[in-house]
């Protein structure tokens, strides 16, 4: 008895998931949206190189820019590979909460560095 | 989530373990049944047993190091010879303990007691015999992965207890390992303490995704989210924590093993001088670096180590009260709370940095706000004994002392969450009367309370009331003789980890000085000492209790002595492999006590619901 | 009562258990990772202006490094589609291509560490400092033999991208001259501990996955016989562990080579 009562919304595009034992997969298709995945992932790398290269910016502006690829480039290996974009909802929301808590947390860190007593002898 | 009760499907069409059937289970043998088990029960007791061993060996060390306190210099009574015979002269020379002796029992005192004692008896002992039980499981979800984090751990205590015969001694750097001392100690002892907390840290990642995986997974047909028993919900948290808070340590753990055998500087700083001469390394870390990854889990720790306790003590005071706790959904939304909070106060652990003011507020602010949550968990234990019946068992006994001592413990903390009033009192004894309030009479005793209460489980027999008793009334007088005069000594500036007890600072050595320690705080060390003492011989009834009642102790005549609503005591005792022979059903919530109506004053959780027979009464005619 | 939902889904999680037992130990890596990270930004930004390496890492081989991952990363999944698809063959093939290509990574990263081991930093008696690739270092001569350049100060050192790509020269020190000498390991600089902790950690998770993909690979496919569908879970399981390695590697890359 097939478990159709599965919360996991129905993308009959990119079928990840336990899905796929279920219903027939088109095996061409699913390789070409990796190849095109792929595709995608080298030309964020090769965004990101070209972006490092640039002569006329400083270091923090290029480092925010590629950082940003590099998100980019994340979430298409997470959303894709590793079919979160198909998957129950809790997987996704736990690690959004953990990366939203980890740049809360880098981001008191950083704060906390920069935060000196003032009105003193040498500050 | 509310779709478990309707949406299951029914047990045996779901597949499990393919292979071969269990209706005829050969006996697994010795080795594979108590050694390397992969039973939740059996590794649930060694973990617990693992554990107590290691308990009892750090309070042996703290002993010796409180002779030392009220006694410096002194030869110790009795080990002396033999401590100087293992150690080496240099370490314990005339049998006297050394103040880098000092030190590294004073570090392995605080590693032991909190990474191979408690967290392992509450989380992972309790944890593992109890929570599948509670929830109606066959076992925890990855039983390999169990007996792997036990393997670990023992592994890790191995690494610890070595580390003591090595040249140089153990970890001397205090159990918080702050960089750059404990680079630029020469000794291998550091190093052998981090690869040790590599391994524990280890275990427990292991446990806590068992843990969750297994109350997410394995919930028995019915049981809900709101239905499930407080210590499950307790023992979920804590593994979030474990699970979250752990690896910023383990990251920092290596690097400071890279400082330590690959010269690194993650954590020393440019222009380091060590014995007077500039340090040959590069130079560019931070130590404070370290204390914030620490800190980081140091703080979610504190919460593993009382939030199983405070789980122990819901079931036990609901048990023993014979009605429901007060305000179920409170506990629950406050532990929730408690979880997510306790990764935001981290550095109240780090007012005397230099932080400045905006970033001490906030860590203030946030360490005020989770003393809220703790409240309302332990209000609503205690308005849960309002007009209860209770019953004075031993059990009960050391829950009902968890909860002013806790209370000590806790309200004790505010001062210290407070920047200002914590210039002061960092590092003093004050700290350490706090937290020890909060673990020691604490946490401690709410496991001795599991012990005594779920021993009858394990065994079938009851352990010796008498002998119950009067464990309980020492251990919970010596407690306060131990502990209470640190408080004192803290308000007077007594500091921390100092190994002649302050005698340098005291009145008696420097008279006429300004702010010396009065001879009345020196004096309470000898108080202190005796009381650690007596506080010893009070744990040897338990020890006693314990062996004795496995194999004469009275029998407990039933599956479920204590007349629980949970459902680990509708289990046979002791449970056999697989827990139920069926999968449970679950009608009801944890703690029904005293249903009125009812003909016994408790209803188990997977006791059949009564159909209604009644006709069903006609509507009134409308009333103007 | 066997374990439920090894195999099937959990209705109200829509799961089983190993998934959730991975996503919860990917979330502690996050973690773990995230704290080196973090460890990297702190120790950065807290570094003497100008005083931060750019441009000391071999590109090239980091650019097919990245290849290589996103690569096995395609084909882990197309190995797992291949077990749900019951095509064993096809399986074998390309979790085969994905040990093959973690073997290309590890031996790339080996060779950039040989790379930074052997290349060294000499600062001279009379104040000058070298830096080159060493040639010749053998106690029974009086004098090393380096590939590359002298620098007029120290601050030169550090960036390297800036500099228009200098050609380096063989140069020969006298022993007598050099004052002190330190190759380019971990204890040379912060951005070199990072830089090594980091892809060390990176490259144990790397074998780690390795292994347990090639036991999978070879002595594990038994249970492919008994129960395929277990078979497939493990395959997931443990592609999702090597899908997290890759987006680690994701984040690596930038960070300490192109920053």
């Amino acid at each position: 008895m097939s478990e159709s009562k599965t919360a996991q919304p129905h993308n009959a595009q990119f079928v990840g998931g336990s899905e796929l034992h279920e219903h027939p997969v088109d095996y061409k298709s699913y390789l070409r949206r990796c190849g095109y995945v792929l595709i995608a992932v080298l030309c964020s790398t090769a965004l990101m190189i070209w972006i490092s290269f640039l002569p006329h910016y400083d270091w923090p502006a290029k480092a925010g820019l590629i950082l940003c690829v590099a998100c980019v480039n994340a979430f298409l290996v997470a959303g894709f590979l590793m079919h979160l974009l198909s998957e129950k909802k809790m997987i996704y929301t736990l690690l959004g909460f953990v990366a939203v808590f980890f740049a809360g947390l880098m981001g008191l860190t950083i704060y906390a560095m920069h935060d000196m007593p003032v009105g003193t002898v040498y500050h | 989530m509310d779709e478990t009760v309707h949406s299951f499907p029914a047990y045996d069409e779901v597949p499990g373990d393919h292979g071969h059937g269990h209706a005829a289970h050969h006996d697994p043998g010795f080795w594979r049944g108590y050694v390397f088990s992969t039973d939740h029960k059996v590794i649930g007791i060694q973990y617990g047993f693992t554990a107590l061993c290691f308990l009892l060996f750090g309070f042996f060390l703290i002993l010796l190091m409180r002779w030392q306190i009220a006694h410096p210099g002194v030869p110790v009574p009795f080990i002396g010879p033999l401590l100087e015979k293992i150690l080496g002269p240099t370490m314990a020379g005339h049998g006297a303990i050394s103040p880098d002796l000092y030190n590294s029992f004073g570090a392995m005192h605080g590693t032991i007691m909190i990474f191979l004692g408690v967290v392992p008896l509450a989380f992972a002992a309790f944890g593992n015999y109890v929570v599948p039980l509670m929830i109606g499981a066959p076992d925890m979800a990855f039983p390999r992965v169990n007996m792997a984090s036990y393997q670990a751990y023992v592994l890790g205590g191995i690494v610890m207890l070595v580390s003591f015969f090595i040249p140089g001694g153990a970890a001397q750097a205090g159990w918080t390992s702050y960089s750059p001392l404990a680079t630029t100690i020469p000794t291998h002892g550091q190093a052998f303490w981090i690869i040790g907390m590599v391994l524990l840290i280890t275990s427990s990642l292991l446990g806590a995704v068992n843990f969750i995986a297994t109350i997410i997974q394995l919930r028995a047909p019915g049981m809900t989210w709101m239905r499930l028993p407080f210590f499950v919900w307790a023992q979920f948290v804590t593994a979030f924590l474990l699970l979250l808070a752990f690896p910023p340590l383990e990251a920092a753990a290596l690097m400071q093993l890279m400082d330590n055998l690959a010269h690194t500087s993650f954590f020393l700083p440019t222009g380091l001088a060590v014995g007077g001469h500039l340090a040959h390394v590069s130079g560019g870390g931070s130590p404070l670096l370290w204390q914030h990854l620490f800190w980081f889990l140091g703080h979610p720790e504190v919460y593993v180590l009382i939030l199983p306790a405070m789980g122990i003590v819901c079931e036990i005071i609901a048990n023993n009260t014979r009605k429901p706790i007060w305000g179920y959904k409170s506990l629950v939304y406050s532990v929730l709370a408690i979880g997510f909070l306790s990764f935001i106060v981290w550095a109240h652990h780090m007012y005397l940095t230099g932080m400045g003011t905006k970033i001490a507020t906030f860590f203030q602010a946030t360490t005020l706000a989770i003393s809220i949550p703790s409240v309302i968990i332990l209000t609503c234990l205690l308005i849960s004994l309002w007009g209860a019946s209770i019953r004075f068992n031993t059990p009960m006994l050391f829950c009902l002392a968890f909860l002013p001592m806790f209370g000590i413990g806790g309200l004790t903390g505010l001062p210290l969450g407070l920047a200002p009033a914590d210039i002061y009192l960092h590092d003093t004894y004050y700290v350490i009367a706090h937290f020890h309030y909060v673990v020691a009479p604490g946490t401690i005793f709410a496991l001795f309370a599991g012990i005594y209460y779920w021993f009858p489980k394990m065994t079938g027999r009851r352990m010796n009331e008498f002998w119950g008793r009067v464990h309980f009334w020492a251990s919970f007088v010596f407690m306060n003789v131990v502990f209470m005069p640190m408080f004192a000594q803290g308000m007077e500036g007594m500091l921390r980890r100092m190994a002649d007890g302050g005698a340098n600072y005291s009145a008696a050595r420097v008279p006429g000085a300004l702010d010396t320690l009065p001879n009345t705080i020196m004096e309470m060390h000898t108080w202190i000492l005796w009381g650690a003492v007596a506080l010893g011989l009070a744990q040897i009834p338990f020890i006693i209790n314990l062996f004795w009642s496995l194999n004469h102790g009275e029998e407990a005549h039933s599956d479920n002595p204590w007349n629980s609503t949970t459902l680990e005591w509708q289990t046979p005792t002791p449970p056999p492999h697989g827990n139920f022979a069926t999968p449970p059903q679950i009608h009801r919530g944890p703690y029904e006590y005293s249903v009125p109506g009812h003909d016994t004053d408790f209803t188990p959780q997977n006791e059949p619901e009564i159909p209604v027979t009644a006709p069903k009464i006609s509507p009134m005619p409308a009333m103007h | 009562m066997e374990i439920p939902y090894v195999i099937q889904p959990r209705p109200d999680t829509g799961i089983y258990n190993a998934k959730v037992g991975i996503w919860l130990f990917l979330a502690s890596e996050v973690m773990l990772f995230g704290a080196l990270f973090s460890a990297y930004v702190l120790l950065r930004v807290g570094a003497v202006p100008g005083e931060w390496p750019h441009g000391w890492q071999n590109l090239t081989l980091g650019t097919i490094n990245t290849l290589v991952l996103a690569v096995s990363a395609i084909t882990t999944l197309l190995a797992w589609v291949a077990c749900k698809t019951r095509q064993f063959g096809k399986f074998k093939f390309f979790h085969g291509c994905t040990l093959l290509l973690a073997l290309a990574f590890l031996c790339i990263k080996s060779e950039e560490y040989r790379e930074h081991l052997t290349h060294y930093e000499i600062q001279l008696t009379d104040g000058r400092i070298a830096e080159g690739d060493m040639r010749e270092n053998n106690s029974q001569n009086d004098y090393v033999l380096i590939d590359g350049r002298y620098v007029a100060e120290e601050k030169d050192l550090y960036d390297l991208r800036a500099q228009k790509d200098p050609k380096p020269e063989e140069i020969k020190i006298p022993r007598a001259q050099i004052k002190e000498m330190q190759n380019y390991g971990p204890w040379h600089n912060d951005y070199l501990a990072l830089y090594f902790t980091l892809t060390g950690l990176h490259a144990l998770h790397v074998l780690g996955g390795s292994i347990v993909i090639g036991y999978l690979w070879g002595p594990g496919r038994r249970l492919w016989q008994t129960d395929p569908e277990h078979f497939t879970n493990r395959v997931e399981v443990s592609g999702l562990f090597w899908h997290f390695v890759d987006l680690v590697w994701i984040f690596l890359f930038p960070v300490l080579y192109l920053m």
